[in-house]
């Protein structure tokens, strides 16, 4: 169910008390409003009014759907503790110059993570605002240099059942995979994530490396990334096999188009009783709309 | 002391009890800052939870009766679906007012787009006649074949909840699958016992006519 228990997670995962306090002191004495609003890199995402403050780190890190954990909201807090993040190998494939396995940390030697505080809205029509930290995929994607071929990218999430008791029940299709066209893979907006709160990432959001696309819905953002496949043909994704006229592979953030089963015009935001607007492609229309001028949104859902 | 009076003296004070449960357990975890996420999500699992239970165990009286010949219990079944309908109501406020904000126009829209929204409200309206005629006074009034008549909406109530679960749901349809089987049962354990009765011909011990029974 939604009852927090403790986190069966490792203690070197565990924020130092003092530390977690003096957060807390930090954000609440400069007002959460303005924290969020100095957390956002310039020319990047503008969150929409001042009352989007930052989703308390409790429940970031509390809340989450990640089935390869267990299906209840608080059932990844509670198992991913076992998830072994270190090493970590992340195979490069398909349409790339140099297809090979690299180590993570080799991977990400070259960048330096950025902080940026993006709404998440997840399908289910609840939202939250999270101070992620990552290095933007266009820069890794430079790095790995894509034949012209590659149309698209495909990211695919561990499979271990050993690790990940999610996956000893056919709920989906295992190992999940997700994708992005190659134009929307190198928006400046799409973040590889390695941490949130200026904290390594913690496994129930998807530790070691997730990828996150704040106009999307937020099962576009495969977690536990263990393979980037660049390929020619679209990648069939995750959700999309298990419910095809449910989930489309875009899965844009759109308020005209509802799920066939619910709503998608209002959102409840983690924190708040009521509801309030969905916002086109989640806020981020000004930076993402373009990407799909001349598309139908309704059939491209 | 005789089984009736255990019933009224010692079960029913701990059904009331045991009723007020849910509702204490979701203040208590929604004011000491225990439910991460959606809290009205929560709200909506804990009492949706509670009528989808609370019908279980109505409709498991009956059968139960049958089987063991323990009669008395029947007195407990109208706190028990009277708690199915007391926290039907509290589910279906949160649905009105915190997912709508009471906006009948949204409330309309939603009811009859979405087909899970419309089979959990057709079930909560089959509830209310049924909390209105629980009474006394009420069976007297309709008369013990028509109040059974009357009553057997509840088979409708318990399918339209467990329905409304199932759709609701995007993946994961463990639970609902579960009350799913459960109903099954209890509703095929009537037909079961309908066909033994008519078969024995032997009036049971449950069997006068007087007596409320569905």
């Amino acid at each position: 169910m939604l009852i927090k228990r403790p986190p069966d997670i490792p203690v070197s995962q565990i924020t130092d008390e003092a530390q977690y306090w003096n957060r807390r002191e930090f954000l609440k004495s400069a007002g959460f409003g303005v924290a969020a609003v100095c957390l956002i890199p310039p020319g990047t995402a503008r969150l929409g009014g001042d009352d989007e403050r930052l989703t308390p780190y409790e429940d970031v890190t509390g809340y989450n759907n990640y089935y390869e954990f267990g299906t209840d909201k608080d059932d990844p807090a509670r198992h991913a503790g076992r998830l072994r993040i270190r090493p970590w190998k992340v195979e490069v494939a398909g349409e790339v110059k140099r297809p090979a396995m690299y180590d993570l940390d080799q991977l990400l030697k070259p960048f330096t993570p950025v902080e940026r505080v993006y709404r998440l809205r997840c399908v289910e029509a609840w939202s939250m605002v999270v101070p992620w930290l990552g290095i933007p995929l266009a820069q890794i994607i430079d790095r790995l240099e894509p034949t012209t071929k590659a149309k698209y990218v495909e990211f695919t999430t561990l499979y271990d059942p050993e690790q990940m008791p999610g996956q000893r029940r056919d709920i989906l299709q295992w190992p999940y995979v997700e994708g992005l066209r190659m134009d929307e893979a190198r928006h400046p907006l799409t973040l590889m994530v390695t941490g949130l709160y200026g904290k390594p990432l913690p496994n129930q959001n998807g530790a070691p490396l997730r990828l996150i696309v704040p106009w999307k819905y937020g099962f576009k953002g495969g977690k536990s990334i263990v393979r980037i496949r660049f390929t020619e043909q679209q990648p069939r994704t995750t959700w999309n096999i298990a419910a095809p006229n449910e989930y489309g592979f875009y899965a844009n953030v759109n308020p005209e188009v509802d799920h066939p089963r619910w709503s998608q015009a209002r959102e409840r935001r983690v924190g708040e009783l009521f509801k309030r607007k969905t916002l086109m492609f989640n806020g981020y229309a000004d930076q993402v709309a373009s990407l799909y001028s001349g598309m139908d949104l309704r059939k491209n859902f | 002391m005789s089984r009736a009076a255990v019933i009224t003296r010692v079960v029913k004070p701990v059904l009331y009890l045991a009723a007020t449960l849910p509702l204490a357990w979701l203040l208590f975890a929604l004011l000491t800052g225990r439910v991460m996420g959606d809290q009205v999500k929560f709200m909506q699992h804990v009492t949706g939870d509670t009528v989808l239970t609370c019908l279980m165990l109505t409709l498991a009286i009956t059968p139960l009766r049958r089987l063991t010949g323990w009669n008395e219990i029947i007195r407990i079944r109208r706190l028990i679906g009277l708690t199915a309908f007391w926290y039907a109501c509290l589910h279906l406020t949160t649905y009105l007012v915190f997912d709508q904000s009471l906006s009948l126009m949204e409330i309309a829209k939603d009811i009859a787009k979405h087909p899970w929204v419309l089979v959990g409200f057709a079930g909560f309206l089959c509830l209310v006649p049924l909390a209105i005629t629980s009474t006394t006074g009420w069976v007297r009034r309709l008369g013990g074949k028509r109040w059974q008549r009357l009553h057997r909406l509840v088979y409708v109530a318990a399918t339209a909840g467990v329905l409304h679960y199932f759709w609701l749901v995007k993946k994961d349809v463990y639970w609902p699958l579960m009350y799913g089987l459960i109903l099954l049962l209890l509703l095929s354990s009537r037909v079961w016992l309908a066909r033994e009765r008519r078969t024995r011909r032997a009036p049971l011990p449950g069997d006068e006519e007087a007596k409320p029974a569905a």
